[in-house]
């Protein structure tokens, strides 16, 4: 299995060569045989890779131990859904899963791509092929799944505890698939500058796909949230820590060219920005990968650390020399078509918008940079945490999320006085009345506070954009409500879908909110003995320790501890909280492996979370070590990441709206707003 | 005034603003990463390091100097680079990579007292040559 793996590799590396070199030497211009050849180059590397990965599969499932990866990952006793995702929960897997997704979306862009940019393939096959060919040369030369031992275990190492968890089989797909698929923009972006045809065709590409990569990144973050939540027994979803840094960077460029973008297609400005921003967010995909395999940074995420690292960072250097030479050779061509008009137009609001996404971005790669910039400037390492992470988003968020509320109301070009008052009354008079109403509720702390009211600003612009959709339906069609919300949104998915998923943010916004709200007690109690806890939502909870248990499950051995919960006076029923140490038989023996993990127990409803962590029994006794957070809020996250699918999903829905007719050419956001458009031309 | 100049004055706003928050963001909450060694360097240097927020790493737990007391959740242990060596006090909930075991790597965040004993706020742990160690028993059993 592993030779048939190999093979297929080498397969992988000396045809994705052939495919590169060929596209970038241009020779197939003119000579479509040779072109067909670049195309079918990445059908061929998509086979091989799919057979390597088969391999792979294939010997994680028949436990396999004399190949390392087998017995670095897995062990008999581990659930079989462990096993097959260990596929990629180690760095040779992983990089073998990178390959393989990238020429199977490699190949769907040969495959799907519109007729009108088939000019671009060629060159678009190129960049996907030395990429691959990138991670393949790292997997042949220097981390090989397939690497044997001299001898064969009868039991593998096992899974690191803390990746066997439901979300931990989804999230680092999800996130690798946000991560991998941006190389297909990328791919667009400098298939563009090298045709030298500047038309606006390319952008339309660019844009669908870079959605396909944002969405999956924000499922990938999100789940990420979850799985610290739930399995890191901090008591939270985000710590500033350097891999959930390098997957929000790119997340935020492709937000802001999200943004752009529509600027490029409405009036033919921005192009030199846009493409800047799709090779960034490109790199920073690469440096998410370097940052998360190289430990250059210590992290929750060192389980992943290893000098192929190193590679990444030559690579990141190459691929940004290249990609920003060849922006900088094509610049003058680059022309912008037309000017900013006023300062009061929905460009300028994107414009800022822009800004200050790369600003929070950037302040967030120089906050995980931190300790390396201070060693090389002043000779001494100075490290950076949440409290500065905050102390920066904050208030950069908190614009952000006012531009949010603005975007959508103002006119393109010019806003006229008349627009401005029809368009902004509600809303504004939304964020007032929040604030108005926080403040006689005695809620004083003035981040929150803001939050809340900009929030409310948004909820306002969004609802009322969907209230007059849906009126003008009803008059024009004479459909009741829910009919022409409906058809509002399929008519409209650009739109209406960007709306949901602005709603999506607020309430991730809301949710960020209650964490600073958050209150926390760690207590240590004998069975029978209890303590009383306060929310923020102006509950009391009796938590009485019940006593604690030891038994053994499948690969583990667990010590249980439970407690009774009542809130207000009435009984919850009983939480449990877990220690438990994973052990691998050998020779008939069960051998302790990896440290013990905490199970946390979490009881959630809309407004607040009761998580409990078990931090240890006293020397044997049943008197047990406790740490009681309630943490407000925390769902929202949750539903918030759910709506923002949801909403992307809409906004990417391929193919022509029913009945949308050919006079759709302005769809979305570039709708001039109904009615209000007349104040603005 | 053209639209465009007015955005190049909105945009260094933002740009000053975002430059500001960040130099201020680390001049308030940015703290030394020091090793064992390099911090009694610079408290015998300086003697206003004692006191002064630090994380200590690149530093081991000294086998065999973990004591606990569950019941109140303080710790106690040594740490060393193999040149200096610390006495950190911790009062709380350590991660679960903490163990005792030897060979773990530690983070620590805190103050260095004046007794020489340094006060975490925070211990991050990570296990340094376990996993190795374990495949050479692999090795040996086959």
């Amino acid at each position: 299995m592993t030779f048939l793996g190999q093979f297929a590799l080498w397969t992988a590396f000396l045809v994705g060569i052939w495919g590169a070199v060929i596209s970038f030497s241009g020779r197939w211009r003119g000579r479509p045989e040779l072109a067909r050849s670049v195309r079918r180059s990445v059908f061929v590397v998509f086979g091989a890779l799919v057979v390597a990965s088969i391999c792979l599969w294939k010997g994680l499932l028949s436990h396999d131990f004399n190949i390392e990866y087998v017995w670095a990952y897995t062990s008999r006793n581990l659930p079989t859904y462990f096993v097959i995702s260990a596929f990629w929960a180690g760095q040779k897997g992983s990089l073998l899963f990178w390959a393989v997704v990238l020429s199977t979306f490699a190949t769907v862009a040969q495959l799907l791509t519109a007729r009108r940019h088939a000019h671009l393939l060629p060159y678009v096959a190129g960049v996907t092929q030395a990429v691959t060919v990138f991670f393949v040369s790292v997997m042949i030369f220097a981390a090989n799944p397939f690497g044997r031992l001299d001898f064969t275990p009868l039991d593998g190492r096992g899974l690191n505890p803390q990746l066997q968890n439901v979300g931990m089989v989804i999230h680092p797909p999800m996130l690798y698939l946000g991560y991998i698929s941006i190389t297909i923009p990328f791919a667009f972006a400098v298939a563009a500058l090298l045709s030298r045809r500047m038309d606006s065709g390319w952008v339309v590409a660019i844009r669908k796909w870079t959605l396909v990569s944002w969405l999956f990144l924000s499922i990938g973050i999100t789940l990420g949230m979850w799985w610290a939540y739930v399995e890191l027994g901090w008591g939270g979803y985000w710590a500033w820590d350097p891999v959930e840094n390098a997957s929000f960077l790119p997340w935020l460029t492709m937000t802001a060219f999200l943004h752009s973008v529509m600027i490029q297609e409405k009036r033919g400005m921005l192009k030199r920005w846009n493409l800047g921003l799709v090779v960034g967010s490109f790199l920073l995909s690469i440096f998410g990968t370097f940052i998360t395999r190289s430990g250059v940074i210590a992290s929750v995420h060192s389980f992943t650390q290893s000098n192929v690292g190193y590679f990444f960072l030559g690579f990141l250097v190459l691929a940004g020399a290249f990609a920003y030479t060849l922006l900088y050779t094509r610049w003058p061509s680059l022309e912008p078509e037309s000017q900013l008009e006023s300062m009061l137009s929905r460009e300028a609001a994107f414009l800022f918008n822009n800004l200050v996404l790369v600003g929070i971005a950037f302040s967030v790669l120089w906050g995980t940079l931190f300790p390396i910039i201070s060693e090389l400037v002043r000779g001494t390492k100075i490290t950076v945490g949440p409290p500065f992470f905050n102390k920066v988003n904050i208030p950069l968020g908190l614009l952000l999320l006012a531009l949010t509320g603005i975007g959508p109301l103002i006119a393109w070009r010019r806003a006229s006085r008349a627009n401005l008052k029809r368009q902004f009354t509600v809303p504004l008079a939304a964020g007032a009345g929040t604030a108005l109403v926080l403040l006689i509720a005695g809620m004083r702390d003035i981040y929150p506070v803001m939050a809340l009211a900009l929030g409310g600003f948004v909820l306002g612009t969004v609802s009322q954009e969907f209230w007059r959709g849906v009126r003008a339906r009803r008059r024009m069609y004479g459909e009741n409500v829910a009919m022409a919300f409906a058809h509002l949104i399929g008519r409209n998915r650009r739109r209406y879908g960007g709306y949901l998923v602005h709603t999506a943010i607020v309430i991730y916004f809301v949710a960020f909110t209650g964490m600073a709200f958050k209150t926390e007690r760690e207590a240590t109690l004998k069975p029978g003995q209890s303590i009383q806890l306060a929310s923020p939502f102006g509950h009391t909870y009796t938590l009485t320790h019940v006593g604690v248990s030891q038994y053994k499950a499948l690969n583990r051995f667990v010590t249980a501890a439970t407690v009774r919960v009542s809130r207000d006076g009435k009984n919850l029923g009983l939480m449990t909280s877990e220690k438990r140490q994973h052990f691998t038989v050998q020779n008939g023996e069960e051998v302790a492996s990896f440290e013990p993990s905490t199970e946390v127990a979490i009881r959630s409803d809309l407004r607040e979370d009761l998580y409990i962590v078990f931090a240890g029994a006293v020397d044997g006794t049943e008197e047990a070590v406790y740490r009681f957070t309630i943490n407000p809020l925390v769902w929202w996250v949750w539903y918030g990441g759910v709506l923002l699918a949801i909403g992307g999903l809409i906004t990417m829905w391929p193919g022509e709206p029913p009945g949308s007719g050919p006079r759709r050419s302005q769809a979305g956001y570039a709708v001039t707003l109904e009615g209000a458009g007349a104040g603005a031309s | 005034m053209k639209a465009g100049t007015k955005f190049l004055i909105g945009a260094a706003v933002i740009v000053a603003a975002v430059s500001w928050l960040i130099v201020a963001g680390v001049r308030q909450t940015g703290v030394y990463y020091l090793t064992p060694t390099e911090l009694a360097q610079k408290a015998a240097a300086d003697s206003s390091y004692y006191g002064l927020g630090v994380r200590v790493g690149g530093a081991k737990v000294v086998p065999g100097s973990v004591t606990r007391d569950v019941a109140s959740q303080e710790i106690d242990f040594r740490i060393s680079d193999g040149h200096q060596i610390y006495a950190v006090n911790y009062h709380g909930i350590v991660p679960d990579t903490f163990t005792g075991a030897d060979d773990i790597e530690v983070i620590v965040d805190g103050s260095l007292g004046h007794d020489g004993v340094i006060r975490a706020t925070e211990v991050l742990a990570k296990c340094g040559s376990r996993y190795e160690a374990a495949a050479k028993d692999a090795r040996r059993q086959a």
